[in-house]
C-alpha cells in the first residue's frame, strides 16, 4: 500500500542520504522522494511517496524518528491533502501536429515552455493521475520526459508544525 | 577566549566530558590529534589493530557503563573500526570513535588514504558527523557523548579533517547541547503501566522476558523486586545473562536458539510474556509465526521503533526500563492490594518440574579427552562467578552463557547481535581496563582467538592481565555442527587443527604465560595457576573435544517447540518432550492476529 509522508528534516549535509540510506537497508521501497527548503532556511521538508506491501506504515515513521536530524514525520492521508507533481515533457511537435498538442496543453491547463523546429516542450502539473492521463494521450510523441515526485500539504490551516515534535530517539 | 588548536580542542573536550582511556591507532590524518594526548590526562592504549580498539571500547563501555572511545586514522584505519561499531550497534553499546579525515580541500579527490567514513558508518552508527570547523569540534564531541549515551546507547562516530586539526583559533566551550530531533522518552506512560499491572494480575502462566535495556538502564534491583514482589520467573537473554543472578530460585536462564529448555519452552507456553528491553531477536523466538502462541505481550523498550517491530505488543510501553520498572512495580502492588494476589502456583510448578527433568548436560569421564563445557563450567566455579566473563562467537560463546552462574551485570560481556567473531580477545582487553580490580576471562574459540590475538601485544606492553581460556577444538566449532546437522557431515573448509598455532608459543612470543590443558584433571590446576598470575595475560590452550555438540538447540528457522535436547537425554525422555509439545501444549488454536507472519 502506498503512503504519503511529509517528513521535517534539519537542512544539513547529508540529511537525503540518510534518509534515503534509511529506506534502503530496511526494505522500505520509495515510489517518489521530493526534497526542498521551506519557509525556515534551516529545516528541509521531504515528501516521500513510500509503497509497503506488507508493513504498517509506523515501522517506516519510528525508523525516521530515530534520525537525529528528522524533526517530525505525518503521514498525508490522500483525503485531507493536495498532492501535486511538476512534468516537463518534450514531444515530438512537426509543423502539423503542433495545433493537437497546443489543444491538449489548453486542456490540461499546462504551458508551453519551449518550441523548436521539429520538438516543444510543456509544462504540465497536478495530480499524479492528471501527469499520467496527459502523458497516455501523448503517447509516442513523447521525445523524453522529467518528473519532480510528489508534494503534498495537509487542507485547511493546520501546520504540520503545530503539532509538538514527537521524537524519540 | 584562548588560542587553540582543533587538535588541543579535542582532547580539552574529551577532558571535560570525562574520558579516562582512549583506544587507537595513530595514522597521518589523525597525527596532529597525537601530539596534544602527549600533555593530556587521558590514557591512550595504543593497540596493534582498528579493530581490536573498537572491540577494546566495546568491552570497555559494557564493562562500565561509560562510553568507550576508540580512535583511528583516515581511510584503512577508519574502515577497521567498522565491524566493532557494528557490534555495538546491534547491542546498544555506547562508543565514539574519532576518526582523521584528509584535509578539507582534498575531501572528494581521491586523495591518499581518503575513504568515506561518515557514509561507510552512517548504517552501523546512531548518529555521525564530519567536522568542518576547528570551532565546531568541542561541541560536536560533547553533542557525540551525549548521543551515544543516552535513550537507547549506541556508537557515533565524528570525523575530522587534517587541517580542521590543526587550524588555530579561538576556542570557546561547548555551549548547551541543543538536539531538537533528539529527545528520547525515558518515562513511561502512566495508563499503559497500569493496562501491564492489570494484565499481569490477570495472568496465569506469566514470564518475564528481560533483556539488554535492563543491564544499559542499572535496573537490575528493580528487576528482582518485581520478580521477588510477583513470583513470577524471569528468562534472561544473552545480553542480559547477569542481570539477574543464575541462582536465584525464579531466575531462568538464556532461552533462544541454545537456550535451556525450560527458558524456551516456557515463553512457547506462557500466557504473558513481561518483555522489559529485549527487542525479539530471531535467535530467540524462533520461527516467528509459532512464537509463545498463546502469550499476550507487555513490551517496554526506550527505542519505540523495537516495539512492535517482530511482534505485536498487547501493551506497548515506551521508556527506560529502570523508569518502567519502579513505576510497574508501583501499579502491580497496588493492583494486588486491589483485586489479591493472582496464583502462578501451578506455572511456578511446572516450570521447576522442566527445571530438574531437563538441565544442561554432558558427560566429562575422567579419562576421556576434555569436554569443553567443563573447562568453562570449572572456569565459572573457580572464580565463583565474581569475575567479568568475555566471550568471542560460536559454541564456546554459547557453552560458556550455559554453564557460568553469572551473579551480576556488567559481568557477561559479548557480540549478541552482531556475533562478530575476534570480539573476545579485545573487549576482555577494554573490560580490565574499565575494572582493573576485576578477574577478567576471555572464553574464546580457537577460531575467533585468531581473528585478533595480535592484542596480546598491547596487553603485554599495557600491562592488561586479562587470564585467555581458548577453547581449542581444532574447528569453526559452530560451523562444523551445522555441517553435521544440517549438510549431512559434509564438513567443508571448517578444519583449523589442534597444533598450528601452537597457542602456548605464539602466548610466549606475545610476552604472555602460555599453558595447555590436554587432559580433564588438567583444568583446575591450569585455572588456578593463570588466577595466580598477575602481573602478566595468561593465555590457556584447552584441547578439546572436537565433536563435542552445543545443545540444546532450536535449528535457525524451525519453531522454539523443535526444541533438540541432544545425545545426553535418553529416547524416553526425548519421546516425553515431543508428546508434550505435539499433544498438551496448546488447549486452543493460538491466536493468529499475535503473531505476524514470517517474512
Amino acid at each position: 500500500m502506498k503512503h504519503t509522508i511529509s517528513v521535517l528534516v534539519e537542512n544539513k549535509p547529508g540529511v537525503l542520504a540518510r534518509v534515503s540510506g534509511l529506506f534502503a537497508r530496511r526494505g522500505f521501497n520509495i515510489h517518489s522522494l521530493a526534497v526542498g527548503t521551506t519557509e525556515s532556511p534551516d529545516i528541509s521538508r521531504m515528501t516521500i511517496v513510500v509503497d509497503l506491501p506488507e508493513r504498517p506504515l509506523e515501522h517506516v515513521t519510528k525508523q525516521l524518528y530515530k534520525l537525529i536530524n528528522v524533526l517530525k514525520v505525518i503521514e498525508l492521508e490522500p483525503a485531507s491533502c493536495v498532492e501535486r507533481e511538476l512534468m516537463l515533457v518534450k514531444v515530438r511537435a512537426t509543423p502539423d501536429a503542433r495545433a493537437q498538442i497546443i489543444e491538449l496543453v489548453e486542456v490540461f491547463r499546462a504551458k508551453i515552455v519551449d518550441v523548436g523546429t521539429d520538438a516543444m516542450t510543456v509544462e504540465v502539473s497536478g495530480s499524479p493521475d492528471k501527469l499520467h492521463a496527459f502523458e497516455d494521450l501523448v503517447g509516442d510523441r513523447i521525445i523524453e520526459l522529467v518528473k519532480t515526485g510528489r508534494i503534498a500539504l495537509s487542507r485547511g490551516s493546520r501546520s504540520i508544525k503545530d503539532r509538538a515534535l514527537r521524537v524519540a530517539g | 577566549m584562548t588560542q587553540a588548536t582543533g587538535a588541543q580542542a579535542l582532547f580539552r573536550a574529551l577532558e571535560t566530558v570525562g574520558v579516562q582511556h582512549v583506544f587507537g591507532i595513530p595514522g597521518g590524518a589523525i597525527l596532529p590529534a597525537y601530539d596534544p594526548l602527549i600533555d593530556s590526562s587521558i590514557r591512550h592504549i595504543l593497540c596493534r589493530h582498528e579493530q581490536g580498539a573498537a572491540h577494546a571500547a566495546d568491552g570497555y563501555a559494557q564493562a562500565s557503563g561509560k562510553v568507550g572511545v576508540c580512535m583511528a586514522t583516515s581511510g584503512p584505519g577508519a574502515t577497521n573500526l567498522i565491524t566493532g561499531l557494528a557490534s555495538s550497534y546491534m547491542d546498544s553499546i555506547p562508543v565514539v570513535a574519532i576518526t582523521g579525515q584528509v584535509p578539507r580541500p582534498a575531501i572528494g579527490f581521491d586523495a591518499f588514504q581518503e575513504s568515506d567514513v561518515t557514509g561507510i558508518s552512517m548504517p552501523v552508527t546512531k548518529h555521525n558527523w564530519l567536522v568542518m570547523h576547528p570551532e565546531d569540534i568541542a561541541q560536536t564531541i560533547a553533542e557525540a557523548f551525549h548521543v551515544a549515551s543516552t535513550g537507547r546507547p549506541g556508537p557515533v562516530l565524528v570525523d575530522i579533517p587534517k587541517d580542521v586539526l590543526q587550524a588555530t583559533f579561538d576556542y570557546r566551550d561547548p555551549g548547551k547541547i541543543d538536539l531538537p530531533g533528539y529527545q528520547p522518552v525515558t518515562r513511561p506512560n502512566q495508563r499503559q503501566i497500569v493496562e501491564a499491572a492489570k494484565l499481569i494480575a490477570a495472568a496465569e502462566r506469566p514470564l518475564i522476558y528481560a533483556g539488554g535495556g535492563i543491564i544499559k538502564a542499572g535496573a537490575s534491583d528493580e528487576l528482582l523486586k518485581l520478580a521477588e514482589l510477583t513470583g513470577i520467573h524471569v528468562i534472561t537473554t544473552l545480553m542480559a545473562r547477569g542481570c539477574m543472578p543464575d541462582t536465584h530460585p525464579l531466575c531462568l536462564g538464556m532461552p533462544g536458539m541454545h537456550g535451556s529448555y525450560t527458558a524456551v519452552t516456557s515463553m512457547q507456553r506462557a500466557d504473558l510474556l513481561i518483555a522489559i528491553g529485549p527487542r525479539f531477536d530471531d535467535r530467540v523466538t524462533g520461527k516467528l509465526a509459532t512464537f509463545a502462541p498463546e502469550a499476550k505481550v507487555i513490551h517496554a523498550d526506550i527505542d519505540p521503533a523495537e516495539i512492535g517491530k517482530n511482534r505485536k505488543a498487547d501493551v506497548p510501553i515506551v521508556g527506560d526500563a529502570k523508569a518502567v520498572l519502579l513505576e510497574l512495580i508501583k501499579a502491580v502492588e497496588a493492583q494486588f492490594e486491589k483485586n489479591g494476589r493472582p496464583d502462578y502456583s501451578a506455572w511456578s510448578a511446572q516450570l521447576d518440574a522442566w527445571r530438574r527433568q531437563y538441565p544442561y548436560r554432558y558427560t566429562q569421564s575422567p579419562d576421556a579427552v576434555l569436554k569443553p563445557e567443563f573447562a568453562i563450567e570449572r572456569i565459572g566455579e573457580l572464580t565463583q562467578g565474581n569475575g567479568i566473563y568475555v566471550a568471542g562467537v560460536g559454541q564456546h560463546q554459547m557453552w560458556a552463557s550455559q554453564y557460568i552462574k553469572f551473579q551480576r551485570p556488567r559481568t557477561w560481556i559479548n557480540s549478541g547481535g552482531l556475533g562478530a567473531m575476534g570480539f573476545g580477545v579485545p573487549a576482555a582487553m577494554g573490560a580490565k581496563v574499565a575494572m582493573p580490580d576485576k578477574e577478567v576471562w576471555c572464553i574464546d574459540g580457537d577460531g575467533c582467538f585468531q581473528m585478533t590475538c595480535q592484542e596480546l601485544a598491547t596487553m603485554t606492553v599495557e600491562k592488561i592481565p586479562v587470564k585467555i581460556a581458548i577453547i581449542n577444538n581444532a574447528y569453526l566449532g559452530m560451523v562444523r555442527q551445522w555441517q553435521q546437522l544440517f549438510y549431512n557431515e559434509r564438513y567443508s573448509e571448517v578444519e583449523f587443527g589442534w597444533d598450528v598455532p601452537d597457542y602456548v608459543k605464539l602466548a610466549e612470543a606475545y610476552g604472555c604465560i602460555g599453558l595447555r590443558v590436554e587432559s580433564p584433571d588438567e583444568v583446575d590446576s591450569a585455572i588456578e595457576k593463570a588466577r595466580g598470575i598477575e602481573d602478566h595475560p595468561v593465555v590457556i590452550d584447552f584441547r578439546c573435544d572436537p565433536r563435542e555438540m552445543c545443545y540444546p538447540m532450536v535449528p535457525a528457522g524451525t519453531s522454539n517447540d523443535d526444541i533438540i535436547l541432544g545425545p545426553e537425554y535418553d529416547r524416553e525422555e526425548i519421546e516425553q518432550v515431543k508428546a508434550a509439545h505435539t499433544d498438551t501444549l496448546y488447549d486452543d488454536d493460538p491466536d493468529p492476529d499475535l503473531a505476524p507472519a514470517e517474512e
